[in-house]
C-alpha cells in the first residue's frame, strides 16, 4: 500500500474582491463580493515510502494548498487523502508527529536564543525520548556540520547555516515523510550542494520520503527521481525526468570549436533535417539539433571534411526551458 | 503544564538578550498606571466618595483588577498578539506541531515587563487593605485571592475572544480593545456606580461584576444576607473561560477550512 494516497482532491477558496476608490471601499464594508478560486481540481496521486518527489508548478498553481492538505493544516472540500493510514486533518496531532516540514522562507526556530535551546524545546513539544533525541542530535550535528553554530542565536546565522539548522530541527523526531518547501531559496552554491547532499543521505539511510517543492530546477535534477507537475489545480504530469525530456523535447545544443580556413561553412550543413544554426563565427559554431543522433553524426562528418575540429560539446536542453515549454503547452 | 514552563524559560532567555530594554520597560510599566491611580486619588480628594464608595474601597477594587490584568498581559500575551501569528503565517507552524493550539499560542509570547505593573497594583492593594476599617478573616483573604484569579480568567477569556476574531478579519481588531482595555477601565470601579444596563452587561455577559462589585460587598461587610453567595461569585468568573475556549475551537476549525 502506498504511503501517501490522494484521490479526487478539490479545494475552492473565497477571495474577497477589492475595488479601487473610497466609495467602493466603504461599500465593501457592508456587502463584499467574493471571487471563487479553484485551488485544487481533482488532484490524485500516490507516493511510496522512500521516494523523492519533486512537486513543481508556477506560482498559484496549487502546490502549497496540496502541501497544506497533506500536512493536516487545511481541510479540503472534497476528496480523499490517506497518509500512513491516517486522514491528516482528522487526526492532526498523531499525523504531524510523523512528518517534518521545512519552509524555506520561514523559520521554525526561536529567533533570539541559541539553536540548541530551540531543539530542546522541540524535544519537549514532540515528547521525543531522551535517548532517541541525543542519538538523532549527534547524527544531525555531524552530518550537517552544526557543531560550531549550535550555540549561536538564530538571528546571527547566515541563511545557509540557518537552513541546515532548520533541516535538523525538522528531523529530530524521526519523521517518515519530509515536506520541503523551497529549501534552497536564496542560498549560495556551496550551501545548496550541501543541503542536496544531506537530503539524499537521509533519504537513503533512513528511508524518509521527501516531497520537495521548488522553483530551482537544478534541485529537481539533483534530487528527484520523479516529478509531479501541477498547474491551475490539476496534475499535468507525473513521471520521471528522463521521460519528460524524451516526451517533450529531444533538443540538444552542440558547440563546435574548430580551426577555420575562411571557407564559409554554413552552406555545408544547411539542409540537414532537424539542424538549426544558432550562431556561427570563424572558430565557433553553435547548433540546435532535434531528434536522434544520426543528424549529429552527419553534421560532424561533413564538417570534418573541411575544417579541423578542436572540441565538441553537447548539452541537453536546460530543464528550466523544458518546464517553461510545458507550462506554455498547458497554458498555465 | 511542563511544556508551558519550557516555553516560558526560552522566551525569558530571549527577552534577557535585550536586558537594558527589559529593565527600562519594566520601570516604565511601574509608573504608567501610577498616573492613572493618581487620577483616582485626586478625584476622591475633590468629591469624597462616589455613590457611597470611599477612596480605599475603590483602591482595593483598582488593585485587584490591575493585578489580574497585569498577570494576564504577562502570561496570555500570545492571545493578545495573536493577529501577528496569523499574518506572519506562524499559526500554520503551530498546526504542524503535535500539541493543542491553546498551549502553543499561550506559549508563543510572554510579556515579563508587566512585572512592573504587577508590583504597582500589589502596592495599591496592600495600601488599600491596610487602610480600610475591616476585620480581615481567612474567608475574606480567600475571597480576595479568588477575585484576582477569577479576574485573570475573565481577561484571558476576553483575550481569547479577541484573538478568535482574527480568524474572520485582521482589520478592525481595535473593536476588541473596548472589551480588554475598556473592560479593565470600567472594572477598576465598583459596577454599582454605573448605569443599570452597563452594570448588567458586565455582570451577566462579561462577568466583571463577579470579580469586583459582588465579592467586594462581602469583603466590605456591605452584604447583609447570603454572604457566602457573594463570596463565591468569583467562581462564576472562572466559568466564563469555557465558552471562550469553545468559540476558539470553532475559529481554528474555520481557519483550517479557509486557510486564511
Amino acid at each position: 500500500m502506498p504511503q501517501i494516497e490522494i484521490s479526487g482532491l478539490y479545494k475552492t477558496f473565497k477571495v474577497a474582491r477589492r475595488s479601487a476608490g473610497l466609495k467602493q471601499a466603504a461599500k465593501s464594508l457592508f456587502c463584499r463580493k467574493y471571487d471563487k478560486v479553484e485551488a485544487l481540481k481533482d488532484v490524485s496521486f500516490t507516493v511510496d515510502t522512500g521516494e523523492i518527489v519533486g512537486y513543481i508548478g508556477p506560482n498559484g498553481a496549487g502546490k502549497s494548498t496540496t502541501i497544506k492538505t497533506m500536512s493536516g493544516i487545511l481541510v479540503p472540500d472534497r476528496g480523499q487523502c490517506v497518509i500512513m493510514g491516517r486522514i491528516p486533518w482528522k487526526e492532526r496531532i498523531d499525523h504531524v508527529r510523523s512528518i517534518g516540514v521545512v519552509f524555506g522562507q520561514r523559520t521554525q526556530l526561536w529567533w533570539d536564543v541559541p539553536v540548541i535551546d530551540s531543539y530542546e524545546l522541540l524535544r519537549d513539544i514532540y515528547r521525543i525520548p531522551n535517548r532517541d533525541y541525543s542519538n538523532n542530535l549527534d547524527l544531525l550535528i555531524s552530518t550537517l556540520e552544526l557543531q560550531n553554530i549550535i550555540n549561536t542565536p538564530v538571528r546571527q546565522l547566515s541563511l545557509g547555516q540557518r537552513m541546515r539548522c532548520e533541516l535538523a530541527a525538522s528531523l529530530l523526531h524521526n519523521p517518515k515523510i519530509l515536506f520541503l518547501d523551497e529549501p534552497t531559496i536564496g542560498l549560495d552554491a556551496e550551501s545548496k550542494i550541501a543541503i542536496r547532499q544531506f537530503i539524499k543521505t537521509i533519504n537513503r539511510e533512513k528511508n524518509v520520503t521527501v516531497i520537495l517543492t521548488t522553483h530551482d530546477m537544478s534541485d529537481i535534477e539533483a534530487l528527484a527521481n520523479r516529478i509531479l507537475l501541477i498547474g491551475r489545480g490539476r496534475i499535468l504530469y507525473d513521471g520521471n525526468l528522463d521521460d519528460l525530456r524524451s516526451r517533450f523535447s529531444n533538443q540538444k545544443t552542440i558547440n563546435i570549436n574548430f580551426r577555420g580556413n575562411g571557407f564559409p561553412i554554413d552552406n555545408t550543413i544547411v539542409g540537414i533535417p532537424g539542424v538549426n544554426i544558432v550562431s556561427c563565427s570563424q572558430e565557433k559554431l553553435i547548433l540546435r539539433v532535434d531528434g536522434n543522433g544520426s543528424a549529429l553524426a552527419d553534421v560532424i562528418s561533413r564538417l570534418s571534411n573541411i575544417v579541423d575540429i578542436v572540441d565538441v560539446s553537447i548539452e541537453s536542453q536546460p530543464i528550466d526551458e523544458l518546464i517553461l515549454k510545458l507550462y506554455r503547452e498547458y497554458a498555465v | 503544564m511542563k511544556l508551558y514552563f519550557k516555553y516560558m524559560s526560552i522566551l525569558l532567555k530571549a527577552q534577557m538578550q535585550y536586558r537594558f530594554s527589559f529593565w527600562l520597560l519594566s520601570f516604565g510599566q511601574l509608573f504608567l498606571p501610577l498616573s492613572v491611580f493618581a487620577g483616582v486619588y485626586f478625584l476622591f480628594e475633590r468629591f469624597g466618595n462616589i455613590k457611597g464608595w470611599n477612596f480605599f474601597e475603590v483602591a482595593l477594587c483598582f488593585g485587584v483588577i490591575n493585578m489580574a490584568f497585569s498577570i494576564t498581559e504577562c502570561f496570555v500575551r500570545g492571545f493578545d498578539l495573536f493577529s501577528n501569528l496569523v499574518v506572519s503565517g506562524d499559526f500554520d507552524r503551530i498546526l504542524l506541531r503535535p500539541r493543542s493550539t491553546f498551549i502553543q499560542v499561550l506559549g508563543s509570547q510572554f510579556e515579563f515587563t508587566r512585572v512592573g505593573r504587577l508590583l504597582q497594583s500589589i502596592m495599591v492593594l496592600v495600601w488599600a487593605a491596610t487602610n480600610l476599617s475591616i476585620k480581615w478573616t481567612l474567608f475574606k483573604v480567600i475571597t480576595l485571592i479568588l477575585m484576582v484569579i477569577s479576574g485573570i480568567f475573565i481577561f484571558t477569556g476576553i483575550f481569547i475572544l479577541a484573538a478568535t476574531l482574527c480568524f474572520w478579519t485582521i482589520q478592525g481588531l481595535e473593536v476588541a480593545n473596548i472589551f480588554t482595555y475598556g473592560g479593565k477601565e470600567m472594572a477598576q470601579y465598583p459596577l454599582s456606580i454605573y448605569k443599570k444596563w452597563i452594570a448588567r452587561f458586565f455582570t451577566f455577559i462579561i462577568p466583571f461584576g463577579c470579580v469586583n462589585y459582588l465579592p467586594l460587598m462581602y469583603i466590605l461587610d456591605k452584604a447583609h444576607q447570603n454572604e457566602y453567595l457573594y463570596m463565591l461569585t468569583p467562581l462564576m468568573g472562572i466559568v466564563f473561560i469555557v465558552p471562550c475556549l469553545v468559540i476558539w475551537e470553532i475559529g481554528v476549525k474555520r481557519y483550517r477550512s479557509t486557510g486564511s
